[in-house]
C-alpha cells in the first residue's frame, strides 16, 4: 500500500525525523488558515503541494491547462489562488499515464531555503535478507540514473536485523554525506528516525528526495525530510490500524478494489485479451504468451487456489466492464480443484453475463474429461484449447477476426 | 535418490487441524507420504484421522520430533504465526521445514532468516510456496514424499529436477513431463515472496550433487537477481542440461504480480536480463511456457 506525502511524514515526524512545517489541507476552507500559520512561522514563502500517489508532481500537468502540482507562493492570498487551481483538478504526471490523478488533498509547508540536496532510502536487499540504507549526495535528481550513471555516489549500509541500526552507521551515513558540526549530528539522528520508521511501520520502503540541509528564518541551518515516500507491507497492514487508516481508495482503480473483495488479484493492462487463470505464476506467464502470438493482454488476474464459482462470475464482471476487452482465455490448472467444477462455474458466468466476445478455455488436470464435456454440452459458444499455445493463438486469432 | 526428501521420509505437519492443514495432510495421506504427527498447540494428546490411519497431534513440535522421529514439517499455520512455527521446527532440530503460509510479513522472515544463519542443520523452503514432491512408484507416482499443496498425481517417478518460485507453472512444467512419459526425480517449489529460505541457486546446486537427477527444468519470475546467480553458477559449475522459463515479460514496471517477490522496480528484475543471463550460462530458453519440457528434451 503507497500512502501520500503528508502521510509519510506524519509517520516520519512520529519516529524522531525533521520534517518542515506542513499542513494538509482538504478544502478551500482549509487552505487560508494553513497558510496562515506557516506564514505566522515566519516563512516568507508558503509551497502548495499536490497530494498524489504518483511522482514527477512539479512538472505534471493540471488536465485544466495548468502547468505545475507544486508551487511555491510569496503570499496567503497567492497560496489561496493556486490552491483553487490544483484541488479537485485531475494532474497528470509521467508516473500517473494519461487517465491522471484527482487532487484531493494539498500540503501546505513553509518555504525553505535550499542549500543542499540528498537522497536517502531504506529497503529490503533481497540478495541477502538484510535491510539496507541507501544515500547519495545526489538528491532531488532520478535515483535510478545516478545508480547507473555514478554508482560511486550512491552509499549503502547494511543493518544487521538482529541488532538494528547503531549510531556509528548513521554517523557513517552522515559522513558520507560530508555533513560536519551541528549538521552531522542532527543528519545521525535523522537517518536513525528513518530507519525506525521503516522497521517500525513494517514499510517496503521509505524515501526522502530530498532530504536537505536548509537555512531556517533565523539564518541557521538544519536537515530536513523535504519531500518523503512511504510504501507499505500489505502482508503486515494487520498489525498497524493506524496505517491501514491512511488508505486513499481514490488513488486505486475501481476494478482492482472491486477484485479484491472477492480475493481476486487484478490488475488492469491496457490490450485487448483479458485472462482468467489460477495462480500467479501461471498468470503471468499466461500474459506473456498471448503477447508472443501477437495478442495484448489486457489484465494480470489470478483466481487463486479454490476459484468458486462466485469468483469465476465475479471475475467475468471484473473483465467484462473493461471496454477494451474484445475476448477472454481462461486458463485453469486444476491440480487440487476438480476442473468439472470450474468448467460448471464457468458456464454459469457466461450465461449469466450473456457474454458474447470470444472465449477460450483451457483446462487442466484434476477430472479433466468431465470438465470438457460439461464445457461442450452446455450450448454456450466456447473455443477450447488443448495447450496453453493452442488456446493462446486460438484467443488471439478470435480476437483479431 | 531425489533431493530433500525420499519416499521414506517422516513428516509432521504444523498446524494439522486447521482447514487448509488438514486437507492436504489428507491429500499427502492419500498420496502415500508418510505423515507422522501434527502440531497444534493445546490440542496435544488428540488423533488426526483419515483413510485409516492415526495421527497423533502434540502441543510442541520438539515433542513430535522426539516422540516420532520426524525430520521434516509443513508450515500451515496462519501469517501471524508462521514465522514462530519455522523457528520452532529448526529449534527442534529438523532438517527440512516447507512454510507453505501465504501473506507472512517480509519483517518477520528478514528475522527468521537471520536467524537461521549458521544453523548448518535445517534447511527452509518457502514460505508462500507448493512445497516438495519426490515422486514415488506407483500408480500415478503414489508412495511418494508430497509435503504442500502440489497435486501428486501429475508427478512420475523419473530422472529430471524442477524448480520453480510458483505453484501452478511448476505444475504445467511436471504435467508436460509426465505426458510426454518422463519422470521426475523432484520437484521444488521455493515460493513467491522476497524472502525466502531456499534459493533457485541453492536446489540448483543439489540437483547437480544428484546422481539420479539427469536434467532440470529452472522456471523464474520477474523481480530479484536469484535467477541470474543461479545462471551464473550454472554456467561455471553444472554440465547437466538445464531448460529455463522466465514469467512476467509483459509485466508493467512497478505493479507486483500476485507475488509480492514478482515486482520490477528501478530497472531491476526484468525479465529480459533474466533471459539474457540463462542464454549467457548455456540455458535453454523455452520461448512460451508450453515448451518447458520440449525445450530440456531437447537438449537431452
Amino acid at each position: 500500500m503507497n500512502i501520500h506525502e503528508y502521510q509519510a511524514k506524519q509517520l516520519l515526524a512520529k519516529y524522531g525525523v525533521a520534517v518542515s512545517l506542513e499542513i494538509p489541507a482538504k478544502s478551500l476552507a482549509e487552505v487560508r488558515p494553513a497558510a496562515e500559520k506557516i506564514v505566522a512561522s515566519g516563512s516568507s514563502r508558503v509551497v502548495v503541494k499536490s497530494q498524489i500517489h504518483a511522482g514527477g508532481r512539479g512538472k505534471g500537468t493540471f488536465k485544466s491547462g495548468f502547468q505545475g502540482g507544486v508551487k511555491v507562493t510569496a503570499s496567503v492570498d497567492e497560496a489561496v489562488a493556486i490552491a483553487e487551481k490544483m484541488l479537485g483538478q485531475v494532474l497528470v504526471t509521467k508516473q500517473t499515464g494519461p487517465d491522471g490523478r484527482l487532487v484531493q488533498t494539498l500540503l501546505l509547508a513553509a518555504g525553505a531555503k535550499i542549500k543542499q540536496e540528498f537522497y536517502l532510502a531504506v529497503l529490503l536487499d533481497r540478495a541477502n535478507s538484510r535491510p539496507l540504507i541507501m544515500a547519495s549526495t545526489e538528491g532531488g535528481m532520478d535515483i535510478e540514473e545516478v545508480a547507473e550513471k555514478h554508482p560511486e555516489k550512491i552509499f549503502k549500509e547494511h543493518i544487521d536485523p538482529a541488532v538494528g541500526i547503531m549510531p556509528y552507521q548513521a554517523r557513517k551515513i552522515a559522513a558520507a554525506l560530508g555533513l560536519k558540526g551541528d549538521l552531522f549530528n542532527a543528519a545521525t539522528k535523522l537517518v536513525t528516525g528513518v530507519y525506525t520508521t521503516w522497521w517500525e511501520t513494517d514499510a517496503a520502503m521509505v524515501e526522502l528526495n530530498p532530504l536537505a540541509v536548509v537555512e531556517l528564518a533565523d539564518g541557521k541551518e538544519t536537515v530536513l525530510a523535504l519531500d518523503a515516500k512511504i510504501s507499505l507491507d500489505d502482508n503486515a497492514l494487520y498489525r498497524h490500524k493506524d496505517i491501514q487508516e491512511m488508505r486513499d481508495l481514490n488513488e486505486e482503480a475501481p476494478l482492482e478494489i472491486e477484485a479484491s473483495k472477492f480475493n481476486l488479484n487484478y490488475i488492469k493492462l491496457d490490450g485487448s485479451i483479458a485472462c482468467l487463470v489460477n495462480g500467479a505464476g501461471l498468470a503471468m506467464a499466461t500474459m506473456d504468451i498471448i503477447q508472443h502470438f501477437g495478442g495484448n493482454p489486457a489484465n494480470f488476474l489470478d483466481v487463486g487456489g479454490g476459484a468458486s464459482k462466485e469468483q469465476v462470475t465475479a471475475a467475468f464482471k471484473i473483465i467484462l466492464s473493461d471496454p477494451h476487452v474484445k475476448g477472454i482465455l481462461v486458463n485453469i490448472f486444476g491440480g487440487i480443484m476438480d476442473c468439472n467444477v470450474i468448467a460448471t462455474g464457468i458456464v454459469a458466468a457466461v450465461k449469466e453475463t450473456g457474454l458474447k466476445l470470444p472465449l477460450v478455455v483451457r483446462l487442466e488436470g484434476n477430472n479433466v474429461a468431465a470438465g470438457k464435456k460439461t464445457l461442450a454440452e452446455s450450448g454456450v459458444a466456447i473455443i477450447t484449447g488443448d495447450s496453453m499455445a493452442d488456446a493462446a493463438k486460438k484467443v488471439v486469432a478470435a480476437v483479431g477476426k | 535418490m531425489s533431493i530433500l526428501v525420499t519416499p521414506n521420509t517422516k513428516v509432521l505437519v504444523q498446524g494439522i487441524t486447521g482447514s487448509f492443514g488438514a486437507k492436504h495432510a489428507q491429500l499427502s495421506i492419500d498420496y502415500g507420504t508418510h505423515i507422522v504427527a501434527g502440531v497444534t498447540p493445546g490440542k496435544g494428546g488428540q488423533f488426526f484421522e483419515h483413510a485409516g490411519v492415526k495421527v497423533p497431534i502434540f502441543d510442541t513440535v520438539a515433542d513430535a520430533v522426539k516422540q516420532t522421529g520426524a525430520t521434516a514439517s509443513a508450515v500451515f499455520v496462519p501469517p501471524p504465526f508462521a514465522a514462530d512455527a519455522i523457528l520452532e521446527g529448526a529449534d527442534a532440530g529438523l532438517e527440512l521445514v516447507v512454510a507453505i503460509t501465504e501473506g507472512i510479513p517480509v519483517r518477520d522472515m528478514v528475522r527468521v532468516k537471520r536467524a537461521f544463519q549458521g544453523n548448518t542443520k535445517t534447511r527452509l523452503i518457502g514460505p508462500n510456496c507448493p512445497g516438495v514432491v519426490t515422486p514415488g512408484e506407483g500408480k500415478d507416482s503414489h508412495g511418494g514424499c508430497r509435503i504442500g499443496i502440489a497435486p501428486g498425481y501429475i508427478h512420475k517417478k523419473g530422472h529430471i529436477g524442477v524448480v520453480s518460485r510458483s505453484g501452478t507453472l511448476t505444475y504445467e512444467a511436471v504435467w508436460q513431463l509426465t505426458s510426454r512419459g518422463v519422470g521426475q526425480s523432484t520437484c521444488v517449489g521455493i515460493g513467491g515472496d522476497p524472502v525466502n529460505g531456499t534459493s533457485h541457486l541453492d536446489v540448483i546446486k543439489l540437483f547437480t550433487a544428484d546422481p539420479d537427477t539427469r536434467g532440470i527444468i529452472m522456471i523464474g519470475e520477474i523481480g530479484g537477481s536469484a535467477e541470474e546467480e543461479a545462471a551464473e553458477w550454472i554456467k561455471a559449475n553444472c554440465q547437466k542440461p538445464v531448460a529455463g522459463f522466465i514469467a512476467g515479460a509483459t509485466a508493467p514496471p512497478g505493479r507486483r504480480m500476485g507475488h509480492a517477490g514478482a515486482i520490477v522496480s528501478g530497472g531491476k528484475g526484468t525479465a529480459e536480463a533474466k533471459i539474457a543471463a540463462f542464454k549467457a550460462a548455456g540455458i535453454g530458453i523455452a520461448v512460451t511456457p508450453s515448451e518447458m519440457a520440449d525445450t530440456l528434451l531437447k537438449m537431452m
